[in-house]
């Protein structure tokens, strides 16, 4: 097992936003959180990172219990986050951006990673001196993801990836998450609020509403489900 | 024409030491949007580091002007730093997360405890060093003014320059530049990618303790003459050269140090010297009022 939340609660200020979770993420999986705005998809994904701490129930990366560790202890245990808005460095290059993606990893790898970056986004090796901060909106995607490569995460978190790109950007998106996955054996949390391609692409997705989760299955399982057609499928999502 | 040339290298030898301190500030600031304004009293704490070395010195019978310069640098770089590191322990992380208000006050509360625990510990007298570096050249000579350059001040520019280039390349090229530049920019993502922030801003504090641990021995060198009182008037001399070049912008904090150091002797020599301090304070009222983000600094917002 990669990834496992057990009846996971966290508070934002006085607000009790996760309501014990349980979601699992197996090794060499897709697994997709899908729900609505506010629902809490975002909390979840940074309380990994104890930002907030959960305050009940346990994470265990790994086989390791991470739930009280600092959150550059938990990245350097090989978790990296695409976060959402992507905040990139705006005023560092293209460059600095992805080597600050590889400060904690071996150098020994730097090489691969960098290649590895380069060959998945070929426009980023064009802009290496370009300050970040001018790239468009799609292009800092491909950045963010690129730093997260860097540092040759076990785990890769998306929140949101294809939030406000162009329909070009959001195909390559999905492309590369199934392309991470099946040809680098990478294992991925993605958060969507794109649900219908989300679940195309996951082996399994969670329903997360009002910070419970309350569906779990596999992607083709829900997208059959006519719960999640109606919600977020059919026009629903902002309900 | 040779008044002026003499003025202006009085003032180049002020503002590198404005120029040293107001990096301190300005670093700070960047990273974690607060005004240390302990930090000119850090900068008078290295000067008697400083004095106390060259005491240690001469009892050591040590003559090598080279040898002990280099000594007191080390020993007041080492001991400053440990105090800079000491003073965002102890005054300014346990008031993370609190209002912006807070670590200001614990500031002034720390500069004022440095002064005082300076007052008792060596007296509030002021302290002489006998001269360190002695004589000069002349540059120009006409009629009715000859030109000198004092070899302390040589030294003082040639340090000076030497440091600013070392710190540029430290925060453009080095591992560890780009990971304080991150911070800066976003602490949360750093951390999110690995990078101990608290780490991160105990060197940033270090950092700029080491600059105002140079200015330190400069001006025990250049003067011979400290009091516990020197660091609040040179703080905030180069607080305003900090402003003055943009507060957050490291060559900002550069070029804002020269300026206040060229403008302080210019007009000292053309104008009033008495009222010189009035001169810079005018300065950070103008620069406030009318361009708030100083020469080199950005705007507050950014368009991302």
């Amino acid at each position: 097992m990669m990834l496992t939340m057990e009846g996971v609660h966290a508070h934002y200020g006085h607000i009790h936003a996760l309501h014990g979770i349980d979601v699992e993420v197996q090794v060499g999986e897709i697994v997709t959180l899908i729900g609505a705005n506010g629902a809490g998809k975002s909390t979840l994904m940074m309380s990994l990172f104890g930002r907030p701490q959960a305050s009940a129930g346990r994470i265990v990366f790994d086989g390791e219990d991470i739930t009280h560790l600092s959150t550059h202890d938990i990245a350097r245990r090989g978790i990296a986050l695409v976060p959402e808005g992507r905040r990139i460095f705006p005023r560092m290059t293209v460059l600095e951006n992805l080597q600050i993606g590889a400060a904690q990893a071996d150098p020994a790898n730097y090489e691969a990673d960098i290649a590895r970056v380069y060959s998945m986004f070929p426009i980023l090796q064009e802009r290496l001196s370009q300050r970040a901060g001018t790239l468009s909106g799609g292009e800092q995607q491909m950045l963010a993801i690129g730093r997260a490569l860097m540092s040759r995460p076990k785990l890769l978190l998306l929140d949101e990836p294809s939030l406000g790109l162009a329909p070009i950007y959001i195909r390559r998106i999905f492309q590369i998450v199934r392309e991470l996955n099946q040809d680098h054996g990478m294992t991925i949390l993605l958060v969507e609020q794109n649900a219908n391609q989300a679940l195309k692409v996951a082996h399994r997705a969670y329903v997360l509403q009002h910070g419970e989760i309350t569906l779990s299955g596999t992607g083709a399982e829900l997208l059959a489900s006519p719960e999640v057609r109606a919600a977020y499928l059919e026009g629903g999502g902002h309900a | 024409m040779a008044y002026a040339l003499q003025q202006l290298i009085n003032g180049l030898t002020l503002g590198s030491m404005y120029g040293l301190i107001a990096i301190g500030y300005t670093m700070v600031y960047g990273i974690i949007g607060m005004i240390n304004f302990a930090h000119g009293d850090i900068f008078m704490v290295s000067a008697f580091i400083a004095v106390t070395a060259f005491t240690l010195l001469a009892a050591a019978d040590v003559s090598s002007i080279p040898l002990a310069l280099t000594f007191v640098l080390i020993v007041s770089i080492f001991f400053t730093s440990a105090y800079g590191w000491a003073v965002e322990r102890i005054a300014y992380r346990p008031l993370r997360g609190s209002t912006r208000l807070a670590p200001l006050i614990s500031a002034i509360g720390m500069s004022i405890f440095l002064q005082n625990t300076v007052q008792l510990t060596q007296g509030a007298r002021v302290k002489p060093i006998p001269p360190v570096i002695e004589g000069g050249f002349e540059v120009w000579s006409t009629p009715d003014f000859t030109v000198q350059v004092g070899w302390s001040q040589l030294l003082i520019i040639v340090i000076t320059v030497i440091m600013m280039f070392a710190f540029t390349w430290l925060i453009t090229q080095t591992p560890f530049g780009r990971q304080q530049r991150s911070c800066e920019q976003d602490r949360t993502m750093a951390s999110l990618l690995g990078i101990n922030v608290d780490r991160t801003i105990s060197f940033t504090f270090m950092l700029g303790a080491s600059l105002a641990a140079v200015a330190g021995v400069m001006v025990t060198v250049y003067y011979g003459v400290i009091d516990f009182y020197i660091g609040f008037l040179a703080g905030i001399k180069a607080f305003t050269a900090a402003v003055l070049g943009g507060i957050g912008s490291l060559p900002g904090a550069m070029l804002g140090g020269l300026l206040i150091g060229l403008i302080e002797s210019f007009w000292s020599a053309y104008l009033w010297a008495e009222y010189k301090d009035v001169a810079t304070f005018a300065i950070l009222c103008l620069v406030l009022m009318l361009r708030p983000s100083g020469l080199l600094g950005r705007p507050e917002v950014e368009k991302v």
